[in-house]
C-alpha cells in the first residue's frame, strides 16, 4: 500500500512537529509513508471565504500530487474534511456552470482515499492501542469539520484511552466550537474571541495539562488564548500524543508555545526539538490594548 | 428600512453586554437540552427529518402547481386570495382589507410574514393600531423593542427587565399591570393574560401567518403553546393570514411529518399545546364557529427569486423552528439584533441575504457571521445545509454573479486572495516564504497591525518554528533516513488542459477537454 502523507499547509509552515510526529507514528506500525513534495495546500480558506474558483486549482493540485497513492493520510480534520465533503461540491458546481464532467473526474478519484489520521488507524490499520505512552492528564476537544463533517465519532477518544499512563478528562461543552472559524476569526474579531475565551476557560476548568485536537488551526487558536491568559495549560496536536513513548516521551512543555509566551510555572525542560526561542523565551509583557 | 450596523460592528456591542450574554446562554441552554432529549426519544427521527426535506424539495418544485391549487380550495371554502409581489403590495392589501372594516384596532398571531414587510408600522401610518397578543411578542411591543429570536422574540430580556416593561408600559396600551407585580413568572403571565383577554373579547379583526398552507384542502395551520392564537383565529369577524409561499404542504399526510419535526425541534416539547388549523369560512348561515370572512395574502417578497438559486433555494425549506439558533455559537454572543432582521442566527444569515439581496453593507455581512462549525445543519430538522449555502452566499458578495452585482469594498481581499492563491499554487515559492518566515521570526512583532490586531489583540500569534516540514524532510530524505522520498506525482496525461504550476495569475482553468499532458507538478530545488 503506498501511503502518502498530505501535512496542509499550516502544518508544513507552523507546525512541523505535527509532520514528524505523524511520520515516526506510522514507520513505527510499519506503514511505509512519502511525503511528495509538489503538496501545498488543500484550497479550504479560498472556499470557504467565497473564492472557489482560486480554489479550485490548489484541489487539482492535490489530486495530482496524490493520485498514485493507495491512502492519504491527513493530520487535519478541517483539512481532510475539504476533501471529502468539498471537492465533490467542486465538480458538481463547475457542471452546474457548463463546465464539463472534467473537475469532477479529476477530484473525484482521490477523495474516498483520504483519510484523517484517527480514521487511518482505526479504519485502514485496525490499530487502537499504537504503543504510546504519555503520563499526563489530557483533555480533548472534538474540532468541529473532525466531528460533524468527517464524523470521525469516538475514533480520536479510543485511541487516546488506549495510551498509557494518559488521564482523560471530559471537557465541559465540548462540542461547542473554538470560534477560529479561519477568516471568521478577523472578520468577526470580537464574537471569535469570546467563543476562544470560553472554550480557554472550560479546558482550564478540567484541570489538564495538555488540550489535545486533532486540528492544529483550532489548536492555534485557543493555544493562542491560553497562552496570552498565561493559563499554564499546553496544547499538542493527537499525532503529538499517539508519537510519544517510554523511549521517546513528548514533553508537553516543550509542546510550540505562541511568540513570547511560556506556560506560567512549566519548567522548560530542552526536549530533543525544544525551539529555544519558542518555549525558553521570556515572557512577553506586551500590555492588552482595547479592541481597535 | 432603518439603517443597521454591519454584523461585525453589532456584534461587538453585544459580547460586551454581561447582562445579555448570560440571558442567552441560560436560554439556549435550556432549549437546547430539552430539544435534545425529545428528538432522541425517536428511533425514526433521522427518517422523519429526511421525509421532512423531500417532502419540502418537491413541493418548492412544482410551487406553481400547488400555488393555484391553494387558491382554488380557498376559494371554493368561501375565502379570498390576494398574490402579493413584494413587502409594499402586502402592506397594502392588509391596510385596504383592513380600512373596509371601518375598525382601527387589530390584535395579532406572531407571524414572522407580517414582521417581514413590516406590517405593523404599516398600519401604524394608516391611523390602524396592531396589538401584539403573543406573550413574547407583547414584551417587545411594550417595550419599544425588536424581536431578537424566531421562538422567543424577546429571549434578551429577564424576568425583572420584564417586570420593568409590564409595570411602566402596559397602561398605555390597554388594561395597566396591577402595582404589585412581581418577577414571578406565573404572576407575569396572569397580568399578561388580563391585558390580553380585553383585547380577544372587544376586535373585530385579526391578523396571523401560518406555519403550514394544506393545498389539498386549502387549510391554513397555526401551531403555538399559549392559547392567543386559538383565540385570534375564533373570535373575531374578520381574519386576514399573510402567509409565504414556501409553507404549502401538498397534504394532510405530509403535515403529519412536520407535526412530529416542528414541536421536538422548536420548543423541545412531543406536541405544541394548540394546534388551530381553518379552512375557508363559517358557513354563510351562521353554523360553526370562527370568522365570517377570510383572507388569505401569499407573499413572495424576494421567494421566487431565491428560488431560482440552486444552491440558496434550500433555505425556503425552513420551517421556523429555531432548533438552529438555539445550537450556534455565535447567535449565542452575538444576539438576534445583531443580524439586523426578523431572521437572526444561521438561517436569517442565510434567508435575509437572499430575500433582499447584498446591496446593503449589513445583509452583505451576513454570510460571514459564522464559524462554519456545522451545528445548525446537524440540528436542523428538514436538514438545510446551512455552512454550504453560507459559502455560496460569501461567493456571491465576493464575486457576483448573473443577477447579483458583487458587492463594495472587497478589493484588497481579493487581492490578497489571489496573492495567496499563487503561493499556494506552487511548493517553491511557499518553501521560500516558509524560509523567510523563518529568518526574520525575531522580527515578527507581538501585535499585528490592520485586520491582524483583531487576532493580537486576546490571542499570541505562533511562533515560526526552526524548519518547515518540509526542509526537514528534504534533509531526512537526503541523508538516507526512513523511507526514501518517492518522486513526486508523475506526469500523467488527463483529460483536460492543466495548469502549469507558477501559473497563479492565470484565470482559474476552464475545463475544456484536451490531451494536453498535465505538466508535472515541479522537482524540489
Amino acid at each position: 500500500m503506498r501511503v502518502g502523507l498530505f501535512l496542509t499547509c499550516v502544518n508544513d509552515t507552523l507546525y512541523p512537529g505535527t509532520g514528524r510526529a505523524t511520520v515516526r507514528l506510522l514507520e513505527r506500525l510499519g506503514v511505509e509513508v512519502d511525503f511528495p513534495a509538489a503538496q501545498t495546500c488543500c484550497g479550504q480558506m479560498h472556499y470557504n471565504t467565497g473564492y472557489r474558483h482560486d480554489a479550485e486549482p490548489l484541489a487539482r493540485r492535490y489530486a495530482d500530487t496524490f493520485a498514485d497513492y493507495d491512502a492519504i493520510v491527513v493530520p487535519s480534520g478541517s483539512c481532510a474534511a475539504m476533501v471529502r465533503d468539498n471537492y465533490p461540491r467542486l465538480g458538481r458546481r463547475a457542471r452546474d456552470e457548463g463546465r464539463g464532467e472534467a473537475l469532477a473526474a479529476h477530484l473525484d478519484p482521490v477523495v474516498p482515499k483520504t483519510y484523517e489520521l484517527s480514521e487511518f488507524l482505526l479504519d485502514v490499520l485496525g490499530v487502537t492501542d499504537v504503543g504510546a505512552y504519555f503520563p499526563h492528564r489530557v483533555t480533548y476537544h472534538p474540532t468541529c469539520h473532525s466531528s460533524r463533517m468527517l464524523g470521525v465519532g469516538d475514533r480520536p477518544l479510543r485511541l487516546l484511552r488506549a495510551v498509557r499512563g494518559l488521564t482523560l478528562l471530559e471537557l465541559p461543552e465540548k462540542e461547542q466550537c473554538c470560534g477560529f472559524g479561519g477568516t471568521f476569526a478577523l472578520k468577526n474579531p470580537d464574537v471569535s474571541a469570546a467563543m476562544g475565551t470560553d472554550k480557554a476557560r472550560h479546558t482550564i476548568a478540567t484541570g489538564a495539562e495538555v488540550l489535545c485536537a486533532a486540528d492544529n488551526s483550532c489548536l492555534m487558536h485557543i493555544g493562542g488564548t491560553l497562552n496570552r491568559q498565561r493559563a499554564g495549560v499546553r496544547v499538542m496536536h493527537l499525532a503529538e500524543i499517539l508519537a510519544s513513548t517510554e523511549s521517546e516521551p513528548a514533553d508537553p512543555s516543550s509542546a510550540p508555545a505562541a511568540a513570547g509566551a511560556r506556560a506560567a510555572g512549566a519548567p522548560c525542560a530542552p526536549a530533543a526539538d525544544c525551539a529555544p526561542a519558542a518555549a525558553c523565551a521570556p515572557a512577553s509583557t506586551t500590555a492588552r490594548g482595547g479592541s481597535r | 428600512m432603518p439603517a443597521f450596523p454591519t454584523f461585525p460592528k453589532a456584534a461587538r456591542e453585544a459580547t460586551g453586554n454581561a447582562q445579555l450574554r448570560h440571558n442567552l446562554r441560560k436560554a439556549t441552554g435550556t432549549i437546547r437540552g430539552k430539544r435534545a432529549a425529545v428528538v432522541a426519544e425517536l428511533d425514526d427521527w433521522a427518517e422523519l427529518r429526511r421525509a421532512g426535506k423531500q417532502i419540502k424539495e418537491r413541493t418548492l418544485r412544482h410551487l406553481d402547481t400547488y400555488l393555484e391549487q391553494v387558491e382554488a380550495a380557498v376559494i371554493a371554502a368561501g375565502g379570498t386570495v390576494h398574490w402579493a409581489a413584494d413587502a409594499a403590495e402586502a402592506n397594502r392589501i392588509v391596510t385596504d382589507l383592513v380600512r373596509a372594516t371601518g375598525e382601527r384596532d387589530v390584535i395579532k398571531v406572531k407571524s414572522m410574514a407580517t414582521q417581514e414587510i413590516g406590517l405593523n408600522e404599516a398600519l401604524a401610518e394608516a391611523g390602524i393600531t396592531a396589538y401584539e397578543t403573543d406573550l413574547a411578542e407583547l414584551i417587545v411591543q411594550l417595550g419599544d423593542d425588536r424581536p431578537s429570536h424566531i421562538l422567543v422574540p424577546a429571549i434578551h430580556r429577564n424576568r425583572s427587565e420584564v417586570r420593568e416593561i409590564f409595570r411602566d408600559r402596559m397602561g398605555e396600551w390597554g388594561r395597566p399591570a396591577p402595582d404589585d407585580l412581581t418577577d414571578e413568572p406565573a404572576d407575569l403571565a396572569a397580568a399578561a393574560r388580563r391585558h390580553l383577554r380585553e383585547r380577544f373579547l372587544s376586535s373585530k379583526v385579526a391578523i396571523s401567518g401560518a406555519n403550514f398552507l394544506v393545498a389539498e384542502t386549502g387549510t391554513a395551520v397555526v401551531v403555538e403553546s399559549e392559547g392567543n392564537g386559538r383565540m385570534c383565529l375564533t373570535l373575531p369577524e374578520t381574519l386576514i393570514s399573510v402567509v409565504g409561499i414556501e409553507k404549502i404542504v401538498p397534504t394532510w399526510a405530509d403535515l403529519e411529518v412536520f407535526l412530529q419535526l416542528l414541536p421536538r425541534s422548536s420548543t423541545g416539547e412531543r406536541m405544541n399545546p394548540y394546534t388551530s388549523t381553518w379552512t375557508g369560512t363559517t358557513a354563510a348561515d351562521g353554523a360553526g364557529d370562527g370568522p365570517g370572512t377570510f383572507h388569505l395574502v401569499l407573499l413572495d417578497n424576494g421567494r421566487t427569486d431565491t428560488l431560482a438559486d440552486t444552491v440558496g433555494r434550500q433555505a425556503l425549506r425552513c420551517i421556523r423552528c429555531s432548533a438552529c439558533l438555539n445550537v450556534c455559537p455565535v447567535y449565542e454572543r452575538a444576539g438576534g439584533h445583531a443580524y439586523g432582521s426578523v431572521y437572526p442566527g444561521p438561517i436569517g444569515a442565510i434567508l435575509t441575504p437572499q430575500l433582499r439581496g447584498t446591496a446593503d453593507p449589513l445583509d452583505a455581512s451576513l454570510p460571514y457571521a459564522s464559524s462554519l462549525c456545522g451545528a445548525c445543519y446537524e440540528v436542523c430538522p428538514v436538514a438545510i445545509d446551512i455552512p454550504e449555502v453560507l459559502v455560496h452566499l460569501r461567493e456571491r458578495v465576493v464575486q457576483g454573479d448573473a443577477e447579483h452585482p458583487r458587492a463594495k469594498g472587497h478589493l484588497a481581499e481579493r487581492v490578497a486572495m489571489r496573492a495567496a492563491r499563487t503561493l499556494l499554487d506552487s511548493p517553491r515559492l511557499l518553501g521560500a516564504a516558509q524560509r523567510a518566515g523563518i529568518a526574520t521570526r525575531r522580527l515578527h512583532p507581538g501585535r499585528l497591525p490592520g485586520p491582524g490586531a483583531a487576532w493580537t489583540d486576546t490571542r499570541d500569534l505562533p511562533q515560526f518554528p526552526d524548519e518547515s516540514f518540509r526542509d526537514w524532510w528534504a534533509r531526512r530524505s537526503a541523508a538516507g533516513e526512513g523511507a526514501p522520498a518517492a518522486p513526486a506525482a508523475p506526469a500523467r496525461p488527463t483529460p483536460e488542459a492543466g495548469q502549469t504550476p507558477e501559473a497563479g495569475n492565470a484565470p482559474a482553468s476552464g475545463d475544456t477537454p484536451s490531451t494536453t499532458p498535465t505538466s508535472a507538478p515541479e522537482e524540489r530545488k
